[in-house]
């Protein structure tokens, strides 16, 4: 059943990222990228971290490819990219040497060192646990102890982000306004 | 027969780098903004793959944790990102990342 699972979600996780990397359309794109962010949320499912596969369908699918695809209408960018062109010479085999190259050396790393995978961190023990929102509580309990000031950050952060965006999308209509 | 063969980490951790690596490729072979955007999201995902799947096997939430923070950060990073192609774009009708060398000097 878990073989299944895996066989299942690995294929829309590659499926959706080569998607992505050769429609030419870049609707289809964001939507073989929404194939993608599913398939990994049921990996995070399969292993276990509920909150995060939640978070990962509502943030990723729900708000940042809406977000794209919200962009792509307002942009008119929808037509469709000649990717048969290769601007730069031999552009596409480095770019495949360099791809393969990196996928090739930590696919080696993680092989060689299989054996330090059951090493037992340091952290909040997620088997002690047997309660139905185990995954929650520890999660929370964690974030809003030790990593509490990282999260009060990430708040700032969050505000930054989102003051910087509005300023940076009215600079035309003050400009206009101060004339 | 088939029930028998548990995916262990080792599996997951090897579609995470395939998935990196597809990113890496994407990034460097499309000219779309946009697109290149997609294929960053792709690598975090192979990021927060790995991260959760060693915070399985490794028994210990902070790896789920840095997950969080990832998710976050990159939600923030979107949105600045999309508001700056955005006014690119508002500028230069259908700029492709080749045409962007306006800061060459």
């Amino acid at each position: 059943m878990e073989l299944i699972v895996f066989v299942l979600a690995a294929a829309m996780v590659l499926g959706g990222a080569i998607g992505v990397i050769t429609r030419s359309n870049p609707v289809h794109a964001a939507l073989s990228l929404v194939l993608t962010l599913f398939g990994v949320a049921v990996m995070f499912v399969s292993h276990e971290a509920h909150f995060l596969a939640a978070v990962q369908v509502i943030v990723y699918a729900g708000a940042i490819v809406v977000l794209f695809l919200f962009v792509i209408m307002l942009l008119g960018v929808d037509r469709t990219e000649d990717i048969s062109i290769e601007p730069i010479t031999a552009q596409r085999p480095l770019a495949a040497i360099v791809g393969l190259g990196v996928s090739g050396i930590v696919i080696a790393a993680i092989i060689s060192s299989r054996s330090a995978l059951s090493v037992t961190g340091d952290g909040i023990d997620q088997t002690t646990v047997e309660a139905a929102d185990a995954n929650i509580r520890q999660l929370a309990r964690s974030i809003f102890s030790n990593n509490v000031f990282a999260f009060e950050v990430t708040s700032v952060l969050l505000l930054v982000a989102v003051i910087g965006t509005v300023l940076m999308a009215r600079r035309i209509k003050l400009r206009e306004a101060g004339k | 027969m088939l029930s028998a063969i548990q995916p262990t980490s080792t599996w997951y951790l090897v579609i995470a780098a395939v998935l990196f690596g597809i990113g890496t490729l994407g990034v460097m072979v499309r000219r779309n903004p946009l697109v290149m955007f997609m294929c960053i999201e792709l690598m975090l995902n192979a990021v927060n793959l790995t991260f959760v799947t060693l915070s399985k096997s490794m028994a210990d939430i902070n790896g789920q944790v840095a997950v969080f923070f990832v998710m976050v950060v990159a939600a923030a990073e979107v949105v600045v990102g999309l508001g700056i192609i955005v006014s690119i774009m508002r500028r230069r009708t259908g700029a492709t990342a080749d045409d962007l060398s306006a800061l060459k000097g």
